[in-house]
């Protein structure tokens, strides 16, 4: 396995990157979307709350890769050419969007009733009782949850394999059939996902260990 | 509208089906084959057994963290080159997908069943239960309540990743209709909409199920 990092590691770190990339990018999309949609889902407006329900409900039933896919070869032929990386990004954030949608709700949900009833007694508007009591309260109910989709996104950007995205898995995929060394290249590829999975994944786990101890206290 | 007409011309639907057909076969068996060993993973991994729920946890740890695309090529391509057996495509994916999800499932037992106030444990020791006797009739049934909605989204995903598999050319749904509009690149948005469809169709009432599990569980 270690010639593979030897004779290849140019190749897998630059995989890495695009997966680190692309990761990300979908991490700060589908945060700023799902919470878009979690806001409409609980919205007072009826009209609202039914787009984020379809929206929601269209894109978590659906696979990741039907929808990236879509970005790869059917928007290139008919509105406007992409290439791989960026449809499997569009596809990732949408994706995971509805999911961070679903997380984010039932975070502000989570939230009692009566601190939105308090805050808008006290003169507030619900603007104001949204940002400094209800999210306050809603981020560390979520921010485990959330952790969990993170990963869920960094493993799931593999599909920039099937779109030759030039991610991790995509790279990976290159080496192994040059070599024939199938095993150790897929070992290799897996050692450098986990170097980003598994540290965000004991990392959630603490929190979630604090934060839920910290709510049994009060 | 002629193309769709063209696109969803039996021959064509058949195939689509028959597609379907194998999604569902290989996502039931690996539902089945995950359940078990993520139950027994689990449990091992809760029971604190000196050296064997830490070893366990490692290799859940491990699996939970890769991506399942990668599981699937190391199935098909890496792993024959170990044991020295080639699966077909069919049963390649199947190992994979039980791979991952027992996995995932052990997780979501195990945090199940850590849920349950250790309180419950304590008290029914003291009156006398033993450990599986209070397992039995007072954590598990606690348990299972808080863990089925996440196990049938699990199940969902499930039925979501089959659509990977097309890479190592598995004749399902998603495949199928690769090959439809292979043929004809008019067919493509037909296709597409197809797929999302039925692929919704099969995931969506597994999560009208769930919410009915919850609502029924939560009230008894």
């Amino acid at each position: 396995m270690f010639d593979i990092f030897a004779n290849y590691g140019g190749q897998l770190w630059s995989g890495f990157g695009y997966t680190l990339l692309s990761s990300l990018y979908a991490l700060i999309g589908s945060l700023v979307v799902g919470t878009i949609f979690a806001l409409f889902e609980i919205s007072p407006n009826k009209v609202l709350r039914v787009i984020g329900h379809i929206y929601v409900e269209i894109f978590r039933n659906i696979p990741l890769l039907v929808i990236a896919m879509i970005f790869y070869i059917v928007v290139p032929q008919y509105i406007a050419k992409i290439d791989g990386f960026t449809a499997g990004t569009i596809g990732l954030t949408i994706y995971t969007s509805a999911f961070i949608a679903e997380t984010v709700r039932a975070g502000i949900e989570g939230v009692p009733v009566g601190q939105m009833e308090a805050a808008r007694s006290n003169g507030m508007s619900y603007g104001q009782s949204m940002i400094h009591i209800i999210m306050p309260q809603a981020i560390k109910i979520v921010v485990p949850p959330l952790g969990n989709q993170f990963i869920n996104l960094v493993k799931n950007s593999s599909v920039l394999a099937f779109l030759a995205g030039f991610d991790l898995m995509y790279q990976g995929n290159v080496i192994a059939s040059t070599t024939f060394r199938t095993t150790d290249t897929y070992f290799a590829v897996g050692l450098l996902y986990l170097i980003i999975t598994l540290p965000m994944s004991y990392g959630m786990r603490y929190l979630e260990k604090k934060w839920s101890a910290e709510r049994s206290e009060d | 509208m002629d193309i769709f007409a063209q696109a969803y011309q039996w021959v064509n639907l058949k195939y689509l089906l028959e597609g379907l057909w194998v999604t569902v076969e290989v996502s039931v068996i690996s539902i089945l084959f995950s359940f078990i060993i993520g139950a027994i993973f689990g449990l091992l991994r809760y029971m604190k057994i000196k050296y064997l729920s830490m070893i366990v946890g490692f290799i859940v740890d491990i699996i939970r963290n890769l991506p399942l695309l990668l599981i699937i090529f190391f199935t098909y391509f890496g792993l024959p080159n170990v044991i020295g057996v080639r699966f077909n495509t069919l049963w390649a994916t199947i190992i994979a997908m039980t791979v991952f999800e027992s996995a995932m499932l052990a997780e979501i037992i195990r945090s199940g069943i850590m849920a349950v106030d250790s309180g419950q444990m304590e008290a029914a020791r003291s009156n006398g239960l033993t450990y599986w006797q209070t397992m039995y009739h007072i954590i598990l049934p606690q348990a299972v309540k808080k863990m089925i909605p996440p196990i049938v989204s699990q199940f969902i995903s499930l039925v979501k990743d089959t659509s990977l598999a097309t890479i190592i050319v598995l004749p399902e749904l998603m495949f199928h209709a690769q090959v439809i509009y292979g043929q004809n690149t008019n067919f493509m948005i037909p296709m597409f909409l197809a797929l999302a469809v039925l692929y919704f169709i099969v995931c969506y009432l597994l999560s009208v199920l769930a919410k009915f599990l919850d609502r029924r569980l939560s009230k008894a």
